[in-house]
């Protein structure tokens, strides 16, 4: 009985069939961790004596019955180290932050709790989740359990990583430019961004406030729709989250997807897209066709500058939310100083890597007095024509479909030389953020190098449910493929 | 030497009176023990998020119309960045693209007359904290309560011309936002805080000069010494041929005189941008008309309906308006004891004394309306007198007595019994035969010594008119 390997649904119906305690989970997910973290680096800090305490007072909620009807009772969960966990370090995998204990939970960590999830470790990320590949990290690059020569993507590369290990049955990441369904691609797992206003970000450590999003990686889809059951909400904590009238996101997944209308845009394929990878995707619109979706290529306007729009965008936040960092309340501070001046420049010079940097630097830049409307400005306004073309396809189609990243896995040290093709990697998944929705991105068979390809589905505003229901009647036409190393 | 012109603009940060933070739960309360009043959110502790405070828009809605000002309906937040170790986020929320107000002014008047000084605007924003240097240890400690706390910037327009002026506009100011209820404008606790942008122009000239803008004056007269003092600067600079560089100075109210802090060139770039963390603020044309029918009477018809209502004099309204604390007092106090002109009496002669013998701000009264009406009722129903009465006063000025159980404790109440007072007279008489003669004799002047001694004798616990009219009895008899 490998229960590593079942769904995180799975999990919590055995257990609350009581076929298998919570303790055993737990430990049948420590081992499991123990056996492999030493090799792909997914977690920053496992947290045993924590997990095992949880692991009692979940079981004693579960035999009480107050948990029968959480979808995530009892299951193992990791959490991307950018997300608060009160008296547990929070690090951004930064040496900023390395010795960061929060004095609070975030919104997503009371309501894993109260759902009786057992948070089980903490994920290694690209610095500040900046970087697509989780090599940015203070703690050394995580390794794509597909190909140990290989990144898993970034930035909640830990978490992909740890879902396609076997690490973790589920994990929470965070998306600003593509960071869930990047890594989730090149792992070969199921990882969803939603709507911007669906997930509190109370507790999520900012990168660029108007773009971050939480959302859970899993193996299925259906593991995703019970996280999200699960985790989103209104929170009045967070003036971005709006209030909707269902949260029910289980209870929408049917296989039906007839009459189902997905487009894929033309300017999505052909030029900049790995063949295989295309073919790929084109595989999988046959299946969603053969399933009685409409799948049809069209042209979605205004992407061309997306990613200099996010990245001007991002950055510009970025500057600005993390000048906190300076050596004054709270974080590392550089041990030898003269003065204040000394503890700013040295404290962020040296606490900070130099992908983080450049970013803050470029955010500076072009907020700065006489730029910021050449460029800031400028690139709201791409922003609101992405918006505008999303909209006008969501007209005609309720998903559009096309990749999660250009390739599959990269080497690892391959990006780190050339910062401007790592951008450029992010093509087909930033557009999404700027425009606020929702993307899924779902493992759709291996390259002739074994690498995992993944589709994205992207969806409109607060339309999770569409692209649930497409991921998920995608994925009961085939098993689950798990990664070579888990057997 | 030619004549000038001074061009005076006022930028005016005002703490806001809400009980709690604009974008958390923590207490605004001035003078906590440090780091007491603060959280995750005000501190600025990684992954927190801020929620805007609705009664901080109500305010500054508030002062906004009776400013005269337009309500931006759809305002936003943005951030302004900049290192300090008193802004926990190194960036400071504020309004630089859409204020909630805009495009107003009020009226002053100065002995040359009345003026309008326009407002610029008004903006919402949040205190940083305080730094605090411990020489002892050689270090600086932050305190973050306040953090956070809210607060208004009033820009005016430059239309000021002189000290006078801008005291005139500082005090209209102080005298409505007290009267809203949106800031107790202690400038002591820096709950109002001015800064000065002055510049000179030989005069008839069309265009400004170049300004400074003049930081850390800490009470009105400090204000009118700064002015005062950069004016002279600028003009002895350009009379000796010099230029006016444009700086922030700040201002030495003891040395009398002002020093550069940092100039245009070296002006920090604050790089502000749309505050993502919050959405706009939209405001309903019904939530605007409910802060627009709830806008409290203001000093001017106060004036008014106090003389009217109460018959009082206009020069006495004027004064008991000038703050709302005793404008609230007087109005407090009449409502329970039903005498207006005795209220008026003791705030225009004993408080106004006490006032300037303690040097006390009205804000920091504390005589309790209850109080002074109790005082008022003790007199009339002829338990006190007035002698005793003003020391009665003292005591609940000073030490907030209750003027009831004073009077009781300390047996200051008027002997009412004539047969003691007869006895005493009687004796007084005796006691000084001459005086009686020179009564008798026609010095009514006698009449007075002998009242004045029979009073001393009653230790002041008499009624002098009572007092009178039994040693008229006497020596009518005699």
């Amino acid at each position: 009985m490998e229960i590593t390997k079942w769904s995180a649904r799975e999990l919590s119906d055995k257990i609350k069939a009581g076929d298998i305690s919570v303790s055993e989970a737990v430990e049948a997910q420590l081992a499991q961790i123990e056996k492999k973290d030493a090799a792909y680096n997914c977690y920053t800090r496992v947290l045993p004596e924590e997990a095992r305490k949880r692991a009692k007072e979940v079981q004693r909620r579960i035999d009480s019955g107050e948990l029968e009807n959480s979808p995530l009772a009892g299951v193992p969960i990791a959490i991307k180290d950018n997300i608060c966990t009160k008296g547990i370090l929070t690090t951004c995998s930064s040496r900023m932050l390395k010795d960061f204990k929060p004095p609070y939970d975030a919104a997503v960590i009371e309501r894993l709790n109260a759902a009786g999830a057992v948070i089980i470790g903490k994920l290694n990320m690209d610095e500040f989740a900046m970087g697509s590949t989780t090599e940015t990290s203070w703690f050394g690059p995580t390794k794509n359990p597909w190909d140990i020569t290989r990144v898993p993507g970034g930035s909640s590369g830990g978490a992909a990583a740890a879902v396609a290990a076997g690490e973790a049955f589920l994990a929470l990441g965070s998306d600003t430019g593509g960071s869930i369904r990047q890594p989730s691609s090149f792992c070969g797992v199921t990882g969803i961004k939603p709507t911007y206003g669906t997930v509190s970000r109370y507790g999520l450590i900012a990168y660029a406030s108007s773009l971050d999003q939480i959302g859970p990686i899993a193996r299925t889809a259906e593991d995703c729709a019970a996280a999200l059951d699960v985790i989103s909400g209104a929170d009045k904590r967070d003036s971005t989250c709006i209030s909707q009238e269902s949260y029910a996101y289980s209870e929408a997944l049917t296989q039906d997807i007839k009459g189902m209308r997905i487009g894929i845009p033309s300017g999505y394929l052909g030029e900049g897209l790995d063949r295989e990878v295309e073919q790929g995707i084109l595989k999988a619109a046959d299946v969603l066709a053969s399933l009685g979706a409409v799948v049809e290529e069209f042209d979605l306007k205004a992407v061309d500058y997306a990613i200099p729009a996010y990245y001007v965008i991002a950055s510009a936040e970025a500057s600005s939310n993390l000048s906190r960092y300076d050596g004054v309340k709270y974080g590392w501070r550089i041990p030898e100083y003269e003065d204040l001046q000394d503890v700013y420049l040295g404290t962020r010079s040296k606490g900070f890597g130099s992908e983080v940097k450049r970013r803050m630097m470029i955010g500076a830049f072009v907020l700065s007095s006489g730029y910021y409307d050449a460029y800031y400005n400028k690139a709201l306004k791409v922003k609101a024509l992405i918006k505008q073309g999303f909209d006008e396809a969501f007209r005609a189609y309720d998903c559009i479909l096309g990749p999660a990243a250009p390739t599959t896995a990269m080497k690892l040290g391959e990006s780190l030389s050339d910062p401007l093709k790592m951008y450029l990697g992010d093509i087909y998944t930033v557009s999404v953020n700027l425009a606020g929705l929702p993307g899924i991105s779902v493992p759709c068979g291996l390259d002739s190098r074994g690498l995992p390809i993944g589709m994205q589905l992207i969806g409109r505003a607060f339309g999770e449910k569409d692209i649930l229901r497409a991921a998920y009647a995608y994925e009961r036409t085939r098993e689950y493929m798990f990664a070579p190393c888990t057997e | 030497m030619k004549v000038y012109e001074t061009v005076i603009g006022l930028e005016v940060h005002v703490e806001l009176a809400t009980k709690t933070k604009i974008f958390c739960g923590c207490s605004t309360k001035f003078g906590g023990a440090p780091n007491t009043h603060c959280c995750p959110v005000c501190t600025g502790m990684p992954g927190t998020l801020p929620v805007l405070n609705k009664k901080v828009v109500e305010y500054a809605m508030a002062a906004g119309l009776a400013l005269g000002c337009k309500i931006t309906q759809k305002c936003k937040f943005d951030r302004k960045n900049y290192f300090y170790p008193d802004l926990p986020k190194a960036y400071q929320v504020s309004q630089l693209y859409l204020p909630i107000c805009r495009d107003g002014g009020i009226e002053i008047e100065t002995p040359a007359g009345k003026k309008r000084i326009g407002i610029h605007e008004i903006h919402m924003e949040e205190d940083a904290g305080k730094l605090v240097h411990d020489p002892w240890e050689d270090v600086t400690l932050v305190d973050y309560n306040r953090c956070g706390v809210p607060l208004i910037e009033i820009v005016s327009e430059p239309d000021m011309r002189s000290a006078q002026e801008v005291i005139a506009y500082l005090e209209k100011l102080k005298l409505i936002l007290q009267y809203l209820g949106v800031s107790d404008c202690k400038m002591q606790e820096g709950s109002l805080r001015a800064d000065i942008n002055l510049s000179v122009r030989e005069m008839g000239a069309k265009e400004f000069g170049t300004r400074t803008e003049m930081k850390n004056m800490n009470s009105f007269k400090a204000i009118a010494r700064a002015v005062e003092g950069e004016r002279k600067r600028q003009i002895e600079l350009l009379e000796e041929g010099r230029k006016v560089i444009q700086e922030t100075r700040r201002w030495d109210d003891n040395k009398d005189m002002s020093f550069a802090m940092r100039s245009k060139e070296d002006a920090q770039d604050y790089r502000y941008f749309p505050e993502p963390d919050l959405v706009p603020v939209e405001i309903s044309d019904e939530w605007l008309e409910e802060i627009r029918s709830r806008q409290p009477e203001l000093r001017d018809e106060k004036m008014v309906r106090y003389e009217k209502e109460y018959g009082i004099p206009a020069y006495d309204a004027a004064i008991i308006t000038e703050s709302k604390r005793m404008a609230d007092l007087f109005e407090q106090a009449t409502q329970l004891c039903g005498k207006p002109k005795e209220v008026s009496n003791w705030l225009m002669v004993e408080t106004m004394r006490l006032m300037k013998e303690t040097q006390t701000e009205p804000e920091d009264l504390t005589v309790s309306p209850k109080k002074l009406a109790a005082l008022i009722l003790l007199v009339e129903k002829g338990t006190i007198n007035r002698t005793v009465a003003k020391k009665v006063y003292e005591k609940i000025f000073l030490e907030d007595v209750d003027p009831e159980e004073y009077v009781t404790q300390n047996g200051l109440g008027m002997v009412q019994d004539d047969s003691l007072l007869r006895s005493t007279a009687e004796a007084v008489l005796a006691d000084n035969p001459q005086s009686v003669a020179d009564y008798k004799g026609g010095k009514v002047k006698a009449m007075g010594y002998l009242v004045g001694q029979t009073m001393r004798a009653m230790k002041g616990k008499a009624d002098p008119a009572r007092v009178n009219e039994i040693i008229q009895a006497l020596l009518s008899k005699q």
